[in-house]
């Protein structure tokens, strides 16, 4: 399933942006700031109104049904062929490896799969398509990585993310001893088992003090709802932000 | 299936609660499984020699599944030329009642075991035991296990949630004049010299079969500890136990499965002791068994084998990495999962075996992370195969014993609305204006009162991206 093959298209003239249901209702800011990124590199940014979610949530939990009239829909939404970039290595990989299965059974196989083709995580975009240079303007600061099982295993683009926190000059990344496990989200998970997830996201939260990073930098809303959620519950002192949201700041001062 | 006394009623939930507040045991999985993945790491170092082995693997198991009537046929045949007698099992009572006659007929009383999660399925043990048969685990996790009473917590290594000094009382306990000691040598001769004795007095040798090659009729087993050689060697009658599903064509087959198994299962290049076993003791032959018997059990899987999704399930090689590999399993440890098989893989083949009535609510214990499937040496698509589960949980149309049975209107509503909402342009600008509004003084029940056990609520925000990239002038369509 990974990436790592990807083959790049050269500098599009104009994108479409799927947003994802999570960010538009909780961190619309860090869709703002992708948006903005893209744009800054001269490459018109398509925004169609009608988007919604993914499918994710019902194709995880045992609808299939729902989640492929949902999928279908944002297929009719996004018809023309320009690259789909998506702020989220868990959605992203939802349609690009997960769509050609929902739709397995369909004539419509070739047509899913053409779609599937054209999404892109949006560090992944970011790096090998647009080769995007950052020049930091903000203060020195501690950053950690929390990596999404999704944009890991699925998408294979942490090396591009952390690349891009890596070309800012006055940001120290410190890794988290346990990169590659999961946060305890998992969508419904967090509230069909919350138990299990609390004791993950616990661990999750130690590796992260352990760093001593002032923030937690994501390229997954879930993930950093769960973590923040659960640091601020706890009282810690740290923040977390969505990968393009932090990037916005710091090179805009 | 009247010897199946361990699974009465099965609540997942209170069996993670209990594991979850046993930080003992929580230490111990920790530190057992980081150990673990590491020695797994260092063998298969390079990932793409590891991705090659791996592609070779999953080839070799999905053309046995696909023959499998056939390759069992021969196995059959090339056994019974070996001077191998075949039994077959449809259920796991049938098996069980087999190798009891096979025991009685060699009036014994005494049967030393080697380590078998087939036998685990049979409740071989208990069933054994309830005949007046003495049946001595002699794998030193499973010895152990057994002075406990317990079943084992993982596949490759069934006492991995016990520590030194647990096992030390054990023996102390258990063992009529053993001093209490921590030391892991003096652990180990305890259990040797206990078990020595044992292997000469049983007569009967029972074994699983890691892999069996059709081409020529061999049983393959691999083991550390050289309890599988005795229990195959010693004794004048041995009895494999087998699930039919880990037949493989040819010999050159097992060279690929055996390196993914061993390094996947314990980190190692080649275990102690890899036993190829073709026939019994041989006329001027001075050691081995004088009869060998190869129970193949079915127990499910010929219907497993049947869904062409589902049938990759069979691939496995039970070489226990995605146990070790997964979040869940290493918090919670293999009991809570209340069944045979622990971890994703038993995510995947329990409620198979057992309907999804039962056994179905270990399914919904996965954040379909995808690190099992990273790490399985015979590319399992589990995460994929754990949503084919859910999916049959509701689907009355569905073909998994037991499917549909999780269907409430109370949740088809939900998703119905899910749905409606996102094929909507209007519904969802309305909800998500509503989350904006109504967020922070929805009350604490249902999903968000789990969400908040231990996190603050989630923020809506006031204005959506829509609002936001239209306020800005982004071109919508």
């Amino acid at each position: 399933m990974r990436g790592t093959m990807r083959k790049y298209p050269p500098k599009p003239d104009r994108v479409y942006f799927f947003g994802t249901c999570l960010i538009d209702m909780v961190y619309p800011e860090a869709g703002m700031a992708a948006i903005r990124l893209i744009q800054r590199e001269g490459v018109e940014v398509i925004f169609p109104s009608e988007q919604s979610c993914c499918g994710q949530p019902a194709y995880n939990s045992g609808f299939p049904d729902e989640a492929r009239r949902v999928a279908e829909k944002q297929m009719e939404i996004f018809q023309e062929p320009y690259p789909i970039v998506v702020p989220s290595g868990s959605c992203a990989g939802m349609m690009r490896h997960h769509y050609p299965r929902l739709f397995d059974n369909g004539a419509s196989r070739s047509r899913v799969e053409a779609f599937s083709e054209r999404i892109f995580e949006l560090t992944e975009f970011l790096v090998h398509v647009l080769n995007i240079k950052l020049e930091d303007r903000g203060e020195p600061v501690t950053v950690t990585w929390h990596s999404s099982c999704h944009a890991a295993r699925e998408m294979g683009v942490i090396e591009e993310s952390k690349s891009l926190i890596r070309q800012l000059k006055r940001v120290t990344l410190v890794e988290l001893e346990n990169e590659d496990q999961c946060c305890g989200f998992g969508g419904t998970f967090a509230v069909k088992q919350p138990e299990i997830s609390e004791a993950m996201v616990e661990d999750k939260i130690d590796d992260i003090q352990k760093t001593g990073a002032a923030q937690v930098l994501s390229g997954d809303c879930g993930c950093l709802m769960n973590i923040t959620g659960a640091m601020e519950h706890r009282k810690i002192p740290i923040s977390g932000l969505h990968l393009a949201e932090f990037i916005w700041e710091r090179i805009n001062g | 299936m009247d010897n199946k006394g361990a699974t009465t009623h099965f609540d997942f939930k209170a069996n993670v609660r209990k594991a979850l507040k046993n930080s003992q045991l929580r230490s111990n999985l920790k530190f057992a499984m980081g150990s673990m993945r590491a020695k797994r790491r260092v063998v298969f170092s390079d990932p793409e020699a590891f991705e090659a082995l791996r592609v070779r693997g999953s080839a070799i198991r999905r053309r046995a599944l696909l023959k499998l009537p056939e390759l069992l046929e021969r196995l059959e045949e090339k056994c019974t030329e070996n001077g191998i007698s075949v039994h077959w099992a449809e259920t796991t009572d049938q098996a069980n009642r087999i190798a009891l006659g096979i025991i009685k007929d060699h009036n014994a009383v005494r049967v030393v075991k080697g380590k078998s999660m087939v036998s685990e399925e049979m409740h071989l043990n208990h069933f054994l035991a309830e005949h007046g048969i003495e049946s001595l685990e002699t794998d030193l996790g499973e010895f152990i296990i057994q002075l406990d009473g317990e079943t084992p917590s993982h596949i490759i290594v069934p006492a991995i949630h016990k520590n030194r000094q647990e096992i030390g009382r054990t023996f102390h306990d258990k063992i009529p004049g053993t001093p209490y000691t921590e030391v892991v040598e003096e652990l180990n001769a305890i259990a040797r010299k206990t078990l020595r004795r044992k292997f000469y007095e049983g007569e009967v040798g029972l074994s699983g079969v890691n892999m069996a090659v059709a081409e020529t009729g061999t049983l393959c087993l691999v083991e550390n500890e050289g309890n599988g050689r005795m229990c195959t060697t010693v004794p004048p009658v041995h009895i494999a136990v087998m699930g039919i599903e880990k037949v493989v064509e040819k010999l050159a087959d097992v060279p690929p499965l055996v390196r993914l198994l061993i390094g996947s299962a314990t980190g190692q290049l080649i275990t102690t002791y890899v036993n190829m076993i073709t026939s019994p003791r041989r006329p001027g032959e001075k050691d081995g068994p004088t009869e060998i018997h190869l129970i193949l059990l079915d127990n499910c899987r010929s219907s497993i084998l049947s869904d062409p999704e589902l049938r990759q399930t069979l691939q496995c090689i039970r070489c226990g990495t995605c146990l070790n590999h997964c979040p869940v399993y290493t918090r919670i440890g293999g009991h809570a999962y209340g069944f045979i098989y622990p971890g994703p893989i038993g995510k995947i083949l329990t409620p198979q075996m057992e309907g999804l009535e039962k056994a179905g609510a270990i399914a919904t214990a996965s954040t379909l992370c995808n690190a099992c499937e990273e790490v399985c040496p015979v590319k399992i698509p589990i995460p994929n195969l754990i949503r084919r589960i859910r999916d049959e949980s509701y689907d009355p149309e569905g073909s998994v014993p037991g499917h549909g049975f999780k269907r409430t209107l109370a949740e088809s509503v939900v998703w119905k609305g899910w749905e409606l909402v996102n094929r909507h342009r209007v519904l969802n600008a309305a909800s998500t204006r509503l989350a904006g509004i109504f967020g922070p003084i929805l009350p604490r029940i249902g999903p968000l009162n789990a969400w908040t056990r231990t996190r603050t609520r989630p923020a809506f925000a006031k204005k959506s991206l829509h609002d936001m990239a239209r306020e800005e002038g982004i071109k919508n369509d």
